[in-house]
């Protein structure tokens, strides 16, 4: 086969590979990259100020793949030969200066990135956060609303614009909280309480799940984000007071049992001080 | 008696009972076909009880195809599995996949790419040095048969027991007794553990071989660079092997003995666990991808016929490299909640890591720049490795940004990008030094066309098994899978990514036949010393080289010595007389019997069995160090085999 038909069936070969995955992403919704919240917009800004740094090398670097090698192939007599040149002080300071200073400049991101989207940080808004205990069970969610005495399951509802404070522990293996469309993940651990604090900022329902195995049922350890107008979260809270499970100590015991069934189920939550004493469960020295 | 051992380890689905059927009928066939040959004297003289690096290194090779073939096996059925499970629960169950994964990881890293690199070493290194040995020939035996023996136990699961669920790296608590009571996690600890002593003695003795051994006059700055990149590797494995050994050895105290090393309760801490496994699982990466980078640089510089350009910052690169990877760990776990200021901090250590490493691009580069490039397949799976790795270094700044990472970590994003980094780097280069350095050890060279094939269906498979992850990753699909919801429009992509893992399986199939036709056509592709026009020692001896390597040892005036060697017409003395080589010896595979026992009887718990494994395997120490003759004498006459080969 010629080379130019070699590179023109290369090229057929590619363009198909890209045009079957442009048909099967027709329709659908890139959930990172098209965030619903404040920290997901803010991460989605970093992510193409950073490839848009990394482009800076990137991009050199193929250009001069295929330059170079198409310049300086074994056919190509007439090219420069120089077999013994093995340094140039020049050239190697350029780069070993160039992506210095460009990974100085993603550093100094990174550094004020991670404390402005740290995710223990409270969120700035006019409106009075709303506080929800997430606990991972094997294998679904638990949610705990303490200042509203209410608790959901498999489904967690909060309204728009409004900051959200999650405290997040496990009462199972290591889980880890995602909802892409709203922001970044932290892990679940037994014994432990981890923050994250998010802001929807359009209504809708978001898928979340677990990122980390936790076991065999781990893969439909999946939730709901319901984000609603601040009436609806009104109306559902007073659903929710009249719901007829209990949760308490008890109760909790039976529901913290192993379930693949996540179906959404809402409660009210008779005992206030719960999302503790399932941290503490686990911090008892002496027990076995 | 038996522990925990009784018939229902025997395994009881269609699929596994096929996986070990495949297995088991391979071992008969060899079985059978080493008798029908009568070859069982030739294989135990020649090959078991070798000391010779070169036997030794194509064992490793061996090994680490026979696993690449499990490995890929399990990736199709993995992602046959996520391609019809949508909505539905497709062919295996959860606690089935959740094995599969948790093997394909394990499999891929300890068993092909580090028994790839190992027989890299074992091949190349004392040849390229100008040396006849390594430093501690049975010391080396003894790694690579402990290295087999945790390739039993990986297979040994797949027909008595089962395997670890737990994903590779088998976090706690999930892998705690109270959360995995079977035996899975026990053959992925006692495999690791037995596997990574023999990972360790093996950064022992090539660390003293390239510091003791070289030629007279190749100082440091004079070695190959390959030999410098093994170096850095080999440094790494000394100083994180014995973390993954105490971790290992915790986990298990765990679940023996009820310690709470990292259980939930009794003040045990998980978190520790994760800390531990990534100060030795950071430095992996770069024990497997070193070595790559050396071979990338042997192989472009000879391709070129030109000197490897900025050989002094290649040489701090993998320096700093070799430094850096020991200050980046907590980047696999941003999101355990460590706070900004700890984050940050290993975020941009990740991040200049991306320094040295684009430097060495850039170096690449300029050593094809005015050069004369013959593009033999090693060449391709150098321009194959430049795209992609360029593009997996690219995913990998991105998630070193803490802020960004907490929107993909854990998501398949993450295993796009480290399978680009480990397909895209550590096999292309295994890959190419493979084909670069195959007739060196065989006297032929291989099919170019046939290898051609194969790596444009490796690369074609590689984009599209892993460009759909990327996506899927943004899409919020995580990893480890195994069902999801039809309206979450997963299922088109998981069908693509599964056809690239059918690519990939056919690059293989044409790797397998490229061998195979090669062997078969060898007397059309017979060569000499030196087929490349290379520039290090090892073209400088016949192929394949005698058994003590060199009859004279090579003085070396500078870099490239054997290209230096041919510039100035140096011809090569003639030697008679008698060389000492290492006798063969039984007690390598006899210390891998032993330590098989002790992992087979602490996963069953039959400690009887453990405590002679152990006993056995101290007495074979003992034996061997109060042994007198360990050497015999060779005679050679390097004139008189000059003449009978003409």
């Amino acid at each position: 086969m010629r080379r130019i038909t070699k590179i023109i069936l290369a090229l057929i070969a590619f363009l198909g590979i890209g045009g079957i995955l442009f048909f099967l992403l027709q329709g659908t919704d890139i959930a990172v990259l098209n965030p619903k919240g404040e920290i997901a917009d803010k991460q989605l800004q970093l992510l193409i100020i950073a490839t848009s740094l990394g482009m800076i090398v990137v991009l050199p670097v193929f250009v001069m793949l295929f330059v170079v090698a198409w310049k300086y192939r074994e056919g190509n007599t007439k090219a420069r030969y120089t077999p013994d040149w093995q340094n140039n002080r020049v050239l190697e300071g350029l780069w070993w200066g160039i992506p210095f200073v460009i990974i100085a400049i993603l550093g100094v991101i990174a550094w004020q990135s991670s404390h402005d989207l740290d995710p223990y940080k409270s969120l700035d808004s006019s409106k009075k956060p709303v506080k929800i205990q997430v606990v991972a069970l094997q294998w679904r969610w638990l949610f705990l609303y303490p200042d509203e005495k209410i608790a959901s399951m498999s489904e967690v509802r909060f309204p728009v614009d409004t900051p959200v404070d999650f405290e997040i522990t496990a009462d199972a293996p290591m889980n880890s909280f995602w909802i892409p469309k709203l922001g970044g993940q932290v892990y679940a651990m037994t014994g432990m309480s981890t923050q994250l604090h998010l802001l929807a900022s359009e209504k809708g329902d978001y898928h979340g799940s677990s990122a980390n195995i936790s076991g065999e049922g781990f893969a439909g350890m999946k939730f709901m984000a319901k984000v609603v107008s601040d009436d609806d979260f009104s109306r559902w809270k007073n659903d929710a007071r009249g719901a007829k499970e209990e949760l308490n100590a008890t109760t909790y015991a039976q529901i913290a049992q192993s379930s693949k069934d996540t179906s959404p189920r809402i409660y009210t939550l008779t005992q206030a001080d719960l999302y503790d004493t399932i941290v503490m469960k686990y911090m008892d020295m002496g027990s076995h | 008696m038996f522990g925990r051992l009784s018939l229902d380890a025997l395994p009881h689905d269609l699929i596994t009972i096929g996986g070990a059927v495949t297995m088991l009928g391979g071992a008969l066939l060899v079985v059978a076909a080493l008798t029908f040959f009568k070859r069982w004297k030739w294989l135990f003289k020649e090959w078991l009880t070798s000391l010779d690096p070169k036997k030794i290194g194509v064992m490793y090779l061996i090994v680490a195809a026979i696993m690449l073939l499990r490995g890929v096996g399990d990736a199709l059925l993995m992602r046959t599995q996520q391609a019809l499970a949508s909505d539905a629960s497709g062919i295996l169950t959860s606690d089935h996949f959740q094995q599969i994964f948790s093997a394909h990881g394990t499999i891929m890293i300890f068993f092909v790419a580090m028994g790839v690199i190992f027989g890299l070493f074992n091949l190349i290194v004392p040849l390229q040095i100008g040396s006849r040995d390594v430093a501690f020939p049975f010391l080396n035996s003894v790694s690579f048969w402990l290295f087999v023996v945790g390739f039993g136990l990986v297979n040994l699961s797949l027909m008595v027991g089962e395997f670890s669920a737990a994903g590779w790296l088998a976090y706690p608590p999930l892998s705690e007794l109270q959360y995995s009571p079977g035996v899975g996690v026990d053959y992925w600890i006692w495999s690791l553990q037995i596997a990574g002593v023999g990972s360790l003695l093996s950064g022992i003795n090539f660390f003293v071989t390239i510091l003791k051994m070289r030629a007279p006059g190749m100082t440091l700055m004079k070695m190959p660079i390959f030999i410098w990149s093994v170096l850095g590797s080999v440094v790494l494995i000394m100083f994180a092997f014995p973390i993954l050994t105490a971790t290992l050895g915790m986990l298990s105290l765990d679940r023996l003995i009820g310690a709470h090393f990292f259980t939930t309760d009794a003040g045990g801490n998980a978190m520790m666990y994760i800390n531990l496994i990534w100060a030795w699982g950071h430095p992996e990466v770069y024990i497997l991808i070193l070595p790559a980078f050396g071979i990338f640089s042997e192989v472009v510089a000879t391709f070129s016929r030109k000197r490897l350009f900025g050989y002094t910052s290649m040489v701090w690169a993998i320096a700093a490299i070799t430094f850096l990877s020991f200050t980046v760990w907590l980047h696999h776990f941003f999101t355990m909640g460590a706070g900004a200021n700890v984050n940050a901090f290993f975020g941009i250590m990740t991040m200049v890591i991306a320094i040295p490493t684009g430097v060495k691009v850039f170096n690449w580069l300029f050593t094809m720049y005015r050069g004369r490039v013959k593009f033999a397949t090693p060449m391709l799976w150098f321009m194959g490795f430049i795209v992609t790795f360029t593009l997996g270094g690219l995913a990998g700044v991105l998630m070193s940004v803490p802020a960004i990472d907490f929107q993909v970590h854990n998501s398949l994003f993450l295993v796009a990008h480290f399978h680009t980094m480990i397909i895209g780097g550590v096999l292309f280069g295994a890959f190419a030094g493979f084909t670069y350095w195959f007739p060196k050890f065989t006297g032929f060279k291989l099919n170019e066309r046939i290898g051609r094939y194969a790596f444009w269906s490796w690369l074609t498979g590689f984009l599209l098994a892993f460009v759909p992850l990327y996506i899927l990753g943004f899409m919020g699909a995580t990893r480890r899978l195994d069902h999801y919801d039809a309206s979450m429009g997963w299922q088109g992509l998981f069908a693509v990514a599964g056809v690239g893992v059918l690519f990939i399986g056919l690059g293989v199939a044409l790797q397998l036949l490229q061998i195979g036709y090669s062997v078969w056509k060898r007397n059309e592709n017979r060569v000499q010393g030196d087929p490349w026009d290379g520039r290090t020692l090892e073209w400088a001896v016949s192929s394949p080289p005698p058994e003590y390597n060199f009859a004279v040892i090579p003085e070396v005036t500078e870099r490239d010595a054997f290209w230096a060697m041919k510039q100035s017409k140096v011809k090569q003395e003639s030697f008679k007389g008698t060389l000492m080589v290492p006798k063969n010896s039984l007690l390598g595979l006899v210390i891998a019997v032993f330590a098989f026992m002790i992992g087979f009887g602490i996963v069953w718990h039959m400690f009887w069995m453990a405590g002679i494994g152990l006993v056995g395997v101290i007495v074979c120490v003992i034996i061997r160090i109060s042994a007198d003759e360990t050497e015999r004498a060779l005679v050679v006459d390097t004139l008189a085999e000059a003449e009978g080969s003409k």
